[in-house]
């Protein structure tokens, strides 16, 4: 019987793994490629994109999809890193924008999803529908008038036409509230009693207590604003401006840096979420227990 | 002070309620301000400007953008794109991410590295990975040599029907592990003696599974649900790093409609298309809610 168990739990575990692998592919593969030469990539994909050749069916025409070197080298970050200075420009873009707004959303969220979570006001709930339906639109729905504005607000062109409305979306007041409505009532009561101010109550009680809240937001935020794409695409004219999201979509030829880029560019994410899995998972998780 | 005592409801708690909302109004000063001036004003803009005709500065008020855009071809094929996209996808990612959380709740090895192989997508930034995905889709492609070991045909797949499903997998691909913890705090949160005491009444496992798990997931479920929908808007971004402003008809979405109004101007048509696509969404969500408020109801 405890036989059986086991061999059910090892094919069980070989199943999902099998899926993790699967999952895990594309990553692994930018690693391992990122290590390759220059000459290997070419070899190796040299076919992509050549759809001329459509209809020829010859089978040596397919891509050579390699899990691992021949001959590992660093060549490629080399290259990237000192001969073309625009990427670490485009790299300390992308860290200009997204650091500001995960601050800023997080000062701005929290104080609000206090009051939403945990006072009583006039046109609460209808209030907050509304951050909710906002938060459900995309990017595109209110693109011109969002343009008109930052225009006004001349802010066109300027990191700020990114950035600002970065910090109030509404994400981080859903996520953050959905935490502090788990906090039970008797502290703040307490709290009060011990005659502290609500902005004291908020700092002393709320925000030690949603800790975990704040990781998985910040993680999530990280994630979405790391990638943006659409955004600076409209507001930001000077390509010396622009985040490396953008520019790393545009490059083509050369693998090697392709590879090198891409790499470069998600370890800060893929670390971030290795250091801080347990807090972020534990936060998403009570994010979405009381729907 | 006095004098104003009659403002203030006879009871305690009335103004009690009284001082909370000057104090929740000094929380939300900051984020209400910024949540208008970004995006309450520029929707409340957007809606205005579909009911005007022609941009020549034209007040009369009427629908006529509206029929206008209902009778595009392009519009109706980017909506229904949208709305394929989303019916085909979310109940999809429902039950493969249900599905393997209830795999991962079992006993299994290694749980914790396989949940953090599942979450990694997740966290990797889209433009990093669209190179693997164009070696892997590519009419020389690895998926189509894979093919052609079983002697299957090429298929160029975003230059045919099949980029419906490319799009399909790069979504599942990059957000099957955000539902799938979703999914497994709510398993957690199911007492085990329930499943006990149905098995002691003498259910079966299929019945153990609709009856129990599916009844306590309801609430995660609607959670993911919602979330499913928010992402599939966002799979947009993929599809437009792998494929720009025109791709194959069969992934032209509602997204690419508009980025292309507005860079062609026409803000007639972008406005009506974007509140059009609210009322959408708008629907969807509320049908939701009332669905599970209903349900609620039904299981008390």
């Amino acid at each position: 019987m405890r036989l059986i168990t086991t061999i059910h739990k090892v094919l069980l575990t070989a199943l999902m793994g099998l899926i993790g692998v699967l999952l895990l592919f594309p990553i692994v593969i930018t690693f391992t490629n990122s290590l390759m030469t220059e000459q290997e990539l070419n070899i190796n994909y040299g076919e992509i994109g050549k759809l001329t050749a459509a209809t020829s069916t010859d089978a040596d025409t397919f891509v050579n999809l390699k899990w691992l070197p021949d001959q590992v080298s660093l060549s490629q970050y080399g290259e990237l890193l000192v001969h073309s200075p625009n990427y670490l420009l485009l790299f300390w873009n992308s860290v200009g924008y997204v650091v500001p707004i995960i601050i800023g959303q997080m000062v701005v969220a929290a104080l609000a999803a206090y009051a939403f979570a945990k006072l009583n006001f006039f046109s609460r709930d209808s209030l907050f529908l509304l951050y909710l339906l906002t938060m459900l639109m995309p990017f595109q729905v209110t693109l011109v008038p969002n343009y008109i504005m930052a225009d006004k607000l001349g802010l066109l062109n300027s990191s700020g036409a990114v950035i600002l409305p970065g910090v109030f979306a509404a994400f981080g007041v859903f996520m953050l509230r959905q935490f502090m409505l788990h906090i039970p009532y008797a502290y703040i009561e307490a709290a009060k009693i011990d005659g502290a101010s609500h902005f004291k109550i908020f700092l002393t009680v709320i925000l030690p207590m949603v800790k975990p809240g704040l990781a998985a937001l910040v993680i999530l935020l990280f994630v979405d604003y790391w990638n943006m794409v659409e955004q600076p695409l409209i507001f930001i004219n000077d390509p010396f401006k622009l985040p490396l999201s953008v520019f790393l979509s545009r490059l083509s030829g050369e693998w090697g840096t392709i590879f090198a880029a891409s790499m470069l560019y998600m370890s800060p994410m893929v670390l971030l979420f290795l250091y801080a899995e347990t807090f972020f998972i534990e936060g998403v998780q009570l994010s979405g227990i009381k729907g | 002070m006095k004098k104003w005592f009659f403002l203030c409801a006879p009871r305690g708690w009335a103004r009690w309620l009284r001082r909370d909302t000057a104090v929740a109004w000094m929380f939300l000063a900051p984020s209400v301000v910024g949540f208008a001036v970004f995006y309450l004003i520029p929707f409340a803009m957007g809606v205005m400007y579909s009911f005007m005709s022609s941009s020549s500065g034209g007040r009369i008020a009427d629908l006529s953008n509206y029929r206008e855009l209902l009778s595009s071809y392009s519009f109706r094929k980017a909506a229904y794109n949208t709305f394929y996209f989303s019916v085909v996808s979310v109940p999809l990612m429902l039950a493969l991410s249900l599905g393997l959380a209830l795999l991962l709740n079992r006993q299994i090895y290694f749980r914790k590295w396989l949940r953090t192989s599942y979450v990694l997508p997740l966290v990797v930034p889209v433009a990093s990975v669209i190179i693997i995905w164009q070696m892997i889709f590519d009419w020389n492609g690895a998926l189509n040599y894979v093919f052609s070991w079983f002697g299957i045909d090429r298929l160029d797949w975003m230059k045919t029907n099949a980029a419906r499903n490319v799009v399909i997998a790069v979504y599942l691909w990059k957000n099957v592990g955000y539902n799938v913890i979703l999914f497994l705090a709510g398993l957690q949160q199911i007492p085990k003696d329930y499943y006990e005491t149905a098995q002691l009444e003498g259910a079966g496992r299929l019945r153990q599974f609709f009856g129990i798990t599916l009844v306590y997931l309801t609430t995660t479920t609607f959670f993911v649900v919602i979330m499913s929908i928010i992402n599939s808007f966002k799979v947009f971004r993929e599809t437009y790093l792998l494929a720009g402003d025109y791709p194959h008809d069969s992934i032209y979405m509602l997204q690419h409609y508009m980025n292309n109004m507005f860079v062609s101007l026409d803000i007639q048509k972008l406005t009506a298309a974007a509140v059009l696509m609210v009322c959408g969404i708008l629907t969807v969500v509320l049908g939701m809610f009332g669905l599970e408020r209903r349900y609620r109801q039904f299981m008390e």
